[in-house]
C-alpha cells in the first residue's frame, strides 16, 4: 500500500496534519467563516484579518476534519498570509482549477507548496475537503456567506 | 481460516461464485466489499432474471390482454405473493411495492399520518433511528402541527425500553422505530415494543430495511402494523421495495399518489379508487426489479436465514475481537444484541482518510454520518468508519481489514 498512498498523502500532508500551522483562534479577526461538510463532517472556522490597504495580514483556523481538509488549510494559511485579496483570489482559482481537474493544462508546479495536494484530482470524492478551505477563504474575503460548504 | 457455520455446510464459496462483482481487483488487491449495510450485491440469480424478464416477458402489466402483458403480470403478482411469504403476510393484498423503505414510510406519513393524526398528536421514535424514519415525520408536523418524540439511547447504543415505554402517552398515535440501527448495530426489541405500543392502542411502524437481509422476519407473529424493506440491501435490485401495512389500516387510507392503476372508474367530477394492493400503486410500477426481488428472496431462502445470521454472527464476533486489539480504536454501538455492523473510530485520524487508504486496498467500508447525524452528535463525532457484513463475507476479509486498520495507523505516525 504504502506507494500507492503517496499520490494522496505525501509526508507534507501528513505532517501538516500532525501540526497544522496557525491552529488558533484569532481574537482580532475582522473576517470569520464556518467551513462545514456535513456528510464528511469536515469543519473549519477560519479567522481572516484584513488590513487598509487589503493586504491579509493574519489568517488562522480551528476545527476538526480529514487529514487533507486540515492539511489543505495549514497550508493554505501559511501561503496566502501577506498576500493581497487579488493574489490569494488568483492563486485559489488555480488551486481549484488543478484539484477539480478542470484544466489538465495546468502545471500542478505553479501551485507551488500547494502541488503536494494535486493528487487529490484521482480521487473525486476527496476534492471537497481539499477546497473547503479554500471556499471559505474566497467567503471571507469577499464578505459572503457566513457559512460555506463543498458539498 | 473457515468458520463453524461453514465447517457445517454454509456453502460459502459457491456463494461467492454467485456474486460475479466480487471477482475483482480493487488498486491491485482481491476487493473486500463490506459495505452491505449501504448496499448489498446482487447474485447472478437476480442479474439473470432482470434480464431474462427483458428478454422474453416484459410488457405493462394490469392492462393488455395480449400474452406478454399477461405474462408480466403474472409473474409481478407471483412476485407480490412470494414476498408476501416471506414477510409472512397473512394477505398478499397487504404487500405494497414501492421504491424502498424510504418510500414506504413517507407513504405511512402521508396517507395514514394526513388521515388518521391531528395537531398535538405525538408520533415517537428512538434516537438511532435512519433520516428515513425522521425527516417524513418531520415534514407532517410542519404540514399538520403533530408533535416528534424522541426516546432516548445508552452509550452502548441500546434502546432505553423504559424510556420509550414512559413516552407512550394519550396523545401518542404512531411508534416508528428501527429493527436493527444501520449505524450502530443494535438490533431492538421490536415484539416488545408493539405489545407496549398496542397495550395502549398505539399502531407501530417497522423500520426493517437493515433486518430483512440478516433475520427471518414474520409480520403476523410480530403483529406490527406496518412494516418496511428496500429491495437493493436484500441482494436485489436498487429502486424496489415494499411497504406491508395491515388491511384494516390500509384500507382505511387515502392513496398516496393519483395516476393510472390505482383508480375504478374516472371522470372529470369523481374519482372511485382501485382496492388493495392497487390504489397505492399508481402508475407503470417498477415491474422487472419487483420480479427481480422475487429472485433475490428465493436465492436468501435457499441459503436460509438462519444459516445467513449464524455465519454473520460469526464475522461480527471474530471483527469485534480482533477490533479491540487494536490501539486507538473505539468501537461506536457495542449493544448485546447486534446485526453484523461494526461502527468504529480511530484516534487522531479522520473516518475518511479511513475509507480512502482501506479502499487502496481494496476494502469497501462506510466512512461518514450514515444517515443518523443524531447517533454522531450522540456518541460526540462527526461520522465514523463503519464495516458491515453480509452473507458472502470471509474471515479472511475481515483480516484484510484488521490488517489495514493496522497499517493506516502506521503510516499516520
Amino acid at each position: 500500500m504504502l506507494d500507492s498512498i503517496r499520490d494522496l498523502y505525501q509526508e507534507v500532508v501528513f505532517d501538516h496534519n500532525r501540526n497544522p500551522r496557525n491552529f488558533r483562534v484569532m481574537a482580532d479577526a475582522n473576517r470569520t467563516v464556518e467551513g462545514y461538510n456535513p456528510l464528511c463532517g469536515d469543519r473549519i472556522t477560519l479567522y481572516v484579518k484584513i488590513g487598509e490597504t487589503g493586504i491579509i495580514e493574519d489568517v488562522s483556523f480551528q476545527g476538526a476534519g480529514c487529514a487533507i481538509s486540515t492539511a489543505s488549510a495549514s497550508l493554505m494559511t501559511e501561503i496566502v498570509r501577506g498576500q493581497t485579496e487579488q493574489e490569494a483570489e488568483h492563486l485559489f482559482n488555480l488551486f481549484h482549477r488543478i484539484t477539480t481537474g478542470q484544466d489538465d493544462s495546468l502545471d500542478p508546479a505553479t501551485l507551488g507548496k500547494l502541488a503536494v495536494l494535486a493528487g487529490v484530482r484521482a480521487y473525486p470524492a476527496r476534492v471537497k475537503c481539499a477546497t473547503l478551505p479554500w471556499h471559505s477563504l474566497q467567503s471571507a474575503l469577499k464578505n459572503q456567506a457566513d457559512t460555506v460548504s463543498t458539498e | 481460516m473457515t468458520t463453524a457455520t461453514e465447517r457445517a455446510g454454509y456453502p460459502l464459496e459457491r456463494i461467492r461464485n454467485d456474486f460475479p462483482i466480487l471477482q475483482q481487483s480493487i488498486h491491485g488487491h482481491p476487493l473486500a466489499y463490506l459495505d452491505n449495510a449501504a448496499s448489498t450485491q446482487k447474485p447472478r440469480a437476480v442479474i439473470d432474471c432482470i434480464r431474462r424478464v427483458y428478454e422474453t416477458d416484459y410488457s405493462n402489466v394490469h392492462r393488455g390482454v395480449h400474452s406478454l402483458s399477461q405474462r408480466a403480470t403474472d409473474r409481478y403478482e407471483a412476485a407480490r405473493c412470494r414476498l408476501q411469504a416471506f414477510l409472512k403476510a397473512r394477505h398478499s393484498h397487504e404487500i405494497i411495492f414501492v421504491r424502498g423503505a424510504t418510500e414506504g414510510i413517507n407513504l405511512v406519513a402521508q396517507s395514514f399520518g394526513r388521515s388518521h393524526l391531528k395537531a398535538g398528536d405525538e408520533i415517537l421514535i428512538t434516537a438511532m433511528e435512519h433520516h428515513a424514519n425522521i425527516v417524513p415525520w418531520q415534514m407532517l408536523s410542519e404540514q399538520i402541527g403533530t408533535r416528534l418524540v424522541v426516546a432516548p439511547i445508552d452509550r452502548q447504543g441500546e434502546l432505553q425500553l423504559d424510556a420509550l415505554i414512559d413516552r407512550l402517552s394519550a396523545k401518542t398515535r404512531l411508534v416508528a422505530v428501527t429493527q436493527v440501527s444501520n449505524a450502530l448495530g443494535t438490533i431492538n426489541p421490536v415484539r416488545e415494543i408493539i405489545e407496549q405500543a398496542h397495550a395502549r392502542g398505539i399502531p407501530v411502524l417497522v423500520d426493517g430495511a437493515q433486518a430483512v437481509p440478516h433475520l427471518a422476519v414474520d409480520v403476523t407473529a410480530l403483529d406490527c402494523d406496518f412494516y418496511v424493506l428496500s429491495g437493493h440491501k436484500l441482494y436485489g435490485p436498487s429502486g424496489i421495495g415494499v411497504l406491508y401495512g395491515k388491511e384494516q389500516w390500509l384500507k382505511a387510507m387515502p392513496p398516496y399518489q393519483g395516476g393510472g392503476d390505482m383508480i375504478r372508474r374516472v371522470t372529470f367530477e369523481k374519482t372511485e379508487y382501485n382496492g388493495l394492493p392497487y390504489k397505492f400503486e399508481a402508475g407503470t410500477p417498477n415491474i422487472v426489479d419487483t420480479i427481480a426481488l422475487g429472485a433475490a428472496v428465493d436465492y436468501l431462502e435457499a441459503i436460509g436465514l438462519d444459516a445467513i445470521a449464524a455465519h454473520e454472527a460469526e464475522l461480527l464476533a471474530y471483527a469485534t475481537r480482533r477490533a479491540l486489539e487494536i490501539p486507538g480504536l473505539t468501537l461506536i454501538g457495542t449493544a448485546r444484541h447486534k446485526g453484523a455492523i461494526l461502527s468504529f473510530t480511530l484516534d487522531r485520524i479522520h473516518p475518511h482518510d479511513i475509507g480512502t487508504l482501506l479502499d487502496m486496498q481494496g476494502i469497501a467500508i462506510r466512512a461518514g454520518h450514515h444517515c443518523a447525524m443524531p447517533v454522531m452528535d450522540f456518541f460526540g463525532v462527526p461520522a465514523t468508519a463503519r464495516a458491515s457484513f453480509g452473507l458472502y463475507n470471509t474471515l479472511a476479509e475481515v483480516d484484510a481489514l484488521m490488517d489495514g486498520l493496522g497499517e493506516i495507523i502506521k503510516v499516520f505516525r
